[in-house]
């Protein structure tokens, strides 16, 4: 234990629904997803159209389905003929075992063992095939539908993912595809299946008498009225159940994250309040539903019990009268005991019926999502550029309202650094996001030797421009492949000269296993300035004609310093280059220095010029550095 | 077993309730068995011998069998859940309680994602057990032992003739019990694949997009879904071997059952009714036997949990307040380092390395109050633990830290932290008001007080442009704030207490050129009258330092203030030259430009490449 007070559940009573304690409201968790929505026919076909394409084995599956259910209700039938040909006192044929009689009794009991026998071959045979066959229809429709799903993500732009957690987008492909997964593999199958046996248990029941099962089922009504009831409420405690776990599990996921500033300034005990709390309601909100969900069973047994005793008295009744025999009796007692668990499922199914609803809509609401940035129909391809970028008065904004490039005009010769200088907002990024086209501009154009970017081709502009990332990302994979991921088609010699050229080489090499060596995602085994050195290293083997480089503020040691200096004057040779520049060497070695100020430039040129100018460029290097002016 | 022991504390409070489901589950199964003889008894008294005046007896007891069982099958469900419920709560108090309090050290190894599935996962496989497995495992027993009593006394040679499928039944269950496993384990670890190539890809989509890499990505999904796909195939496949395997060896067993006990009544040995009721008494048999080998793992499940569970809860939190441990209600602030060793004796954070010598070796480093000492060296120098060992985040090997005079071990840790601020490296915000979050050290701090904190760390102003002002939710479930915003909330958090100890671990690391300068401005005014460290931060608030201390693999190379280690030629002053090559193009330069900039410039590049010389 900790070092302060642990309270028990006993301490904090087990029954009453708990108060809130001092420190309750000190974190915010956010209501969840909505769990389920009502049935809707629309979103029922589009999921179908996903089994569609397997519809021959389905239909198989139905088949194989049909049979099994017909062969296990068969059973019951064959032990009342059994005992009302062979067994019971006064013996009795009917219309299907009339052909019996003709043997002795033991042989009569020996024949009707066989065919149950067999009966129960064909039910096993029958069911292996509805298992295997509904699966592979269920998880081949659940591919296509998360391969669709995932190709169309890729399509959209920028905009999606900026608008929204990745952790939100990766949620849909796999948890709400994966809530689908039941449905499409057993769930309808099994369904009609319960439907069937109901449906079969009552005409075998009608068949046998008609008189005995309409009494029995006058009580059917009560009994869907109350599970249903029963069930739907059971169901939504289970639901605000989830609620409270996904938040228990997102405060202990924070306090595990936050656990050096707790220690730090001592909030243990005050932590500890707030988790009692949420523990102490998840409890309480747990056995309330307990409290409904415990009486469901017995229910259900009080119901069939009552159709048994009526099977029992009026059967009894009729037996005496000679209209029934024993072995319709203990059938009819049988089939009345088989009758609730189906109906039982079934309620259950349709509670997930409806969550699957919920996880449906919002797979559709993706995959109605359209990209913002579209190519134009008849796009060209962009033929290979000299590098001349031209910026005619480009006006963006983000959101409506909020503007984030108020008529921005740049010239940019083949060839040229420019430097983007500018306080967060200022338009740095929105520049860059511009000219690789991850978001249209609302007003003027950019136009790359002559042509509007807008009237190519996304493929044919994006491989002639490479993007160098603050935040370097590499996959899990081999180094080799991460580089090599600027440019599928390259050689070992290939990725290699290219990590020569930006310095990369060494530090590849003094890996335990050189260019073979796994990293994993976010490349957890390199040091931030090996990360950007890779990065470099994959722009470099694109060969693009422009460069966008947003250069990493983040600390490296000395000596890395030396060597991305080097390679980033490699990188910059011959290209024209977009800089977001955090270094000074970067942004004096650049031809050209834009300033931008809310969305406009505010001055431009070389830094000799603007700092002779003694604008807002040189207040901004000035208010910095001054210290040195001072010290030296 | 053993582990039930260990873990007593938590569920022995509740075993009544315990209790009470596993005796009402007895009398629910002993109830249960009635159905049958009552059955028996409709066939063989009422209907063979003509009976008929007793049918409303046998009828009515049907119901009230089934109206005494629903009161036990609510009870034995409800107990169980009770009994669960509270001892899974306290468990969990008990776990969230270890974890506040467990040390550094202890994080520097976790995984967060172990301790998670600690927490949730195993406590939940424990809880399985305790509210409902454990019960179910009785009944397995109630249910085969009673019905075999039943079923003897009735026919023996019945009885054994029918249960002799029984153990075919129980191999092919128990088998099934073997290869689900690691179907199961296949199928989560194939979707732990996709998911993470998924999150890979959307993490990565800006990278994806500027090398029009969609077609590619795609490909890779396709690949992995699959796979997915393919594991849960075959796991199916098992399903189909198996269930309809079971299902045809429960109904052979039950036409063996006819067979032989139609024979028997042909003989007049046994009773129509004895045999209808031995058509229901055999489930009895069958179903426990089906369950078995689902019941065995939840056991096994909660045994491997419970010792997860036990190991968390027996960890011992090292770090705690001595039994001399003194109140120290005010202090100066001056902080002494005495001859201090330490050493980490598992992997530095955040990376594997593991050292096998010190991090600090014989430090000496007197600190007086309302001094500043500025930390600089390069990454595993031995910064960030020398800080660490103030407010005891650690504690040394060898010598001592006093402050003002008195050990810090011999100080109560709240009094000792409490007079401390920390920022560190990575700020943290917590999902909730920024206010709360200013606040987080002392939730009762008046809004003036919170109000005065973010204006000395320059946050007030974009606070109050945010929609809800001190009010607006922050944190990763809220708004989104800029890094230099983070940072200075998480200054005005650290300074809402007036510390008398300042520690700012590399607190300016990670925001940008511009924002770091006006973090700086903030910060000069934040150090006046506190005991200072300052961790790589721009050389502007060095020219503040008292001392600046040079680290190189937990030895102080060099200490002194700006001008004199310049001056000494040493470390410092080679770090510094490292951008001499610009600075020399500069001074051809200075003429033009003027004053003193050009050095200025040149002498910031070198600031930066020092700074950031350790990450």
């Amino acid at each position: 234990m900790g070092s302060g007070v642990f309270k028990t559940a006993r301490e904090l009573h087990h029954r009453r629904k708990p108060q809130a304690g001092n420190n309750a409201e000190r974190f915010y968790y956010k209501e969840e997803v909505v769990f389920e929505k009502p049935f809707d026919w629309r979103q029922a076909r589009r999921l179908g159209a996903f089994i569609l394409p397997y519809s021959r084995l389905l239909i198989g599956a139905l088949l194989m389905m049909s049979l099994a259910t017909v062969t296990r209700l068969a059973i019951p039938f064959l032990i009342a003929q059994a005992i009302d040909t062979t067994l019971s006192g006064d013996l009795k044929a009917t219309f299907w075992t009339a052909w019996l009689m003709k043997y002795p009794a033991a042989t009569r009991l020996n024949l009707l063992v066989a065919i149950m026998a067999g009966v129960h071959l064909v039910n096993w045979l029958a069911n292996y095939l509805r298992i295997k066959l509904t699966n592979t229809v269920g998880q081949n429709a659940l591919y296509d539908l998360r391969q669709k799903l995932f190709s169309h993500i890729q399509t959209l732009s920028l905009k999606f993912f900026d608008s929204r957690p990745a952790g939100a987008i990766l949620v849909r492909v796999t948890n709400d595809v994966n809530s689908l997964q039941d449905l499409f593999t057993s769930g309808i199958v099994s369904m009609l299946q319960d439907f069937l046996t109901l449906v079969g248990i009552v005409v075998i029941m009608f068949s046998m008498h008609v008189t005995l099962a309409s009494v029995c089922f006058v009580f059917l009504p009560f009994v869907l009225l109350i599970t249903t009831r029963l069930r739907s409420r059971i169901r939504h405690g289970w639901q605000l159940v989830r609620v409270k776990q996904a938040r228990m599990t997102a405060h202990i996921a924070e306090a595990l994250q936050g656990i050096r500033v707790t220690g730090s300034f001592h909030q243990e005990e005050e932590n500890k309040e707030f988790f009692q709390d949420m523990n102490a309601d998840n409890r309480w909100n747990w056995l309330n539903v307990q409290r409904f969900q415990a009486w469901f069973h017995p229910i259900i047994e009080i119901m069939g019990a009552i159709g048994t005793m009526v099977v029992y008295w009026y059967g009894t009744n009729l037996l005496r009268g000679g209209s029934m025999t024993v072995g319709q009796l203990v059938a009819f007692a049988t089939y009345i005991g088989q009758f609730w668990e189906p109906i039982n499922r079934l309620t259950q199914q349709y509670g997930n019926i409806l969550v699957a609803m919920a996880s449906s809509e919002r797979i559709c609401e993706y995959l109605d999502t359209v990209p913002t940035v579209v190519e134009e129909e008849q796009a060209k391809t962009l033929p290979i550029i000299q590098g001349r970028v031209e910026f005619e008065d480009v006006v963006f904004a983000y959101e409506e309202g909020r503007r984030a490039l108020g008529g921005v005009s740049l010239t940019i010769a083949p060839g040229e650094t420019v430097a983007l200088v500018g306080q967060t907002g200022a338009g740095k990024t929105s520049i860059i996001n511009m000219l690789s086209r991850f978001y249209d501009v609302q007003g003027g154009a950019i136009k790359i030797d002559g042509h509007d970017i807008r009237s190519v081709s996304l493929e044919s502009l994006r491989s002639q421009i490479a993007i160098v990332l603050q935040d370097t990302f590499i996959f899990s994979g081999t180094i080799m492949d991460n580089i090599r991921f600027g440019r599928l088609g390259a050689t070992d010699d290939q990725v290699i000269t290219a990590a020569r050229a930006v310095r990369a080489h060494d530090f590849i090499m003094r890996m335990p296993e050189g260019y073979q060596t796994e990293v994993k995602e976010r490349g957890s085994r390199l040091s931030m300035g090996e990360r950007q050195l890779i990065s470099f290293a994959r722009a470099l083997l694109a060969e693009p004609r422009i460069l966008v480089l947003d250069e990493a503020t983040a600390s490296i040691d000395t000596r890395t310093e030396l060597l991305i200096q080097e390679a980033l004057a490699e990188l910059l040779k011959g290209r024209t280059s977009f800089v977001i520049a955090h270094r000074l060497s970067t942004i004096r070695g650049a031809g050209k220095i834009v300033v931008l100020d809310h969305g406009r430039v505010v001055e431009m040129g070389n830094h000799d010029s603007l700092m002779q100018q003694r604008g807002v460029y040189h207040g901004l290097i000035q208010a910095q550095f001054k210290f040195f002016s001072s010290a030296m | 077993m053993r582990i039930f022991i260990k873990l007593k504390r938590y569920w022995v409070p509740y075993a009544w309730w315990g209790a009470g489901g596993v005796v009402a589950m007895g009398i629910l199964t002993l109830a249960g068995l009635t159905r049958p003889w009552l059955l028996e008894q409709l066939i063989d008294r009422v209907i063979s011998r003509r009976h008929f005046t007793e049918l409303p007896y046998w009828a009515l007891a049907v119901i009230g069998v089934a109206l005494f069982r629903s009161v036990f099958n609510f009870g034995r469900q409800y107990l169980g859940q009770v009994f669960g419920q509270n001892a899974t709560f306290d468990l969990r108090q008990g776990m969230y309680d270890k974890l506040q309090y467990l040390h550094f050290k202890f994080y520097d190894n976790a995984k967060t994602g172990d301790l998670m599935s600690r927490v949730t996962a195993d406590t939940e496989a424990f809880r399985m057990f305790l509210s409902f497995g454990f019960i179910q495992l009785m009944d397995t027993i109630y249910m085969t032992v009673f019905s075999l009593l039943v079923m003897l006394s009735m026919s023996v040679k019945l009885t054994l003739v029918t249960l002799a499928a029984m153990p075919l039944l129980l191999v092919v269950v128990l088998r099934f019990e073997k290869v689900v496993h690691p179907a199961f384990t296949r199928i989560r670890e194939a979707l732990s694949d996709l998911t993470a190539a998924t999150q890979e890809n959307l993490n990565g989509m800006r990278t994806v997009k500027s090398f029009a890499r969609e077609r590619f990505e795609i490909g890779k999904f396709a690949d992995r879904n699959r796979a997915y796909v393919q594991t849960n195939l075959d796991a199916a496949g098992l399903w189909a071997s198996f269930f309809p395997l079971i299902e045809l060896l429960s109904n052979l067993a039950i036409t063996l059952l006819l067979w032989y006990g139609g024979t028997l009544v042909l003989r007049g040995e046994l009773t129509l009714g004895r045999l209808v009721a031995f058509f229901s008494l055999i489930w009895y048999w069958i179903w426990p036997l089906r369950e078995v080998g689902y019941q065995i793992n939840t056991l096994i499940q909660a045994t491997a949990s419970g010792e997860r569970l036990d190991e968390l809860l027996s960890t011992d939190i090292a770090i705690k307040d001595g039994p001399d441990a003194v109140a120290v209600p005010a202090m100066a602030g001056h902080v002494h380092f005495e001859n201090v060793f330490f050493r980490y004796d598992s992997p530095r954070p955040g990376t594997n390395e593991r050292l096998d010598h010190h991090a600090l070796a014989g430090i000496d480093l007197d600190v007086p109050a309302g001094s500043v000492v500025a930390l600089l060296g390069t990454t595993g120098s031995g910064k960030s633990s020398l800080v660490s060992l103030i407010p005891r985040f650690y504690d040394v090997t060898q010598g001592r830290v006093t402050i003002d005079g008195i050990d810090v071990r011999h100080i109560r840790l709240q009094d000792l932290r409490r007079h401390i601020g920390i920022v560190l490296q990575e700020t943290f915000l917590w999902s909730a008001t920024i206010r709360e979050n200013i606040a987080y050290g002392r939730r009762d701090a008046a809004l003036e007080e919170v109000i005065a904190a973010a204006k000395l760390a320059q946050a007030h102003d974009f606070i109050m442009e945010t929609p809800l002002g001190y009010e607006t939710v922050v944190g990763e479930r809220g708004l989104g704030l800029s890094g230099g915003q983070k940072q200075r909330i998480a200054i005005a958090r650290a300074i809402l207490n007036n510390p008398r100890v300042l520690i700012l671990d590399d607190a300016t690391a990670s925001v940008d050129m511009e924002t770091e300068h006006e973090i700086q401005v903030g910060l000069v005014h934040l150090m006046q009258g506190r005991t200072t460290f300052v961790i790589a931060h721009r050389l502007s608030s060095l020219k503040h330092a008292d001392q600046i201390i040079v680290l190189e693999a937990g030895r102080m190379v060099e200490r002194g203030t700006h001008e004199q280690l310049l001056a000494a030629g040493g470390v410092y002053r080679s770090i510094y030259d490292i951008q001499f090559r610009d600075r020399q193009q500069e001074v051809t330069r200075t003429d033009e430009s003027g004053g003193g900039f050009a050095d200025a410039a040149a002498a910031a590049d070198t600031a930066a490449a020092l700074e950031r010389g350790d990450r």
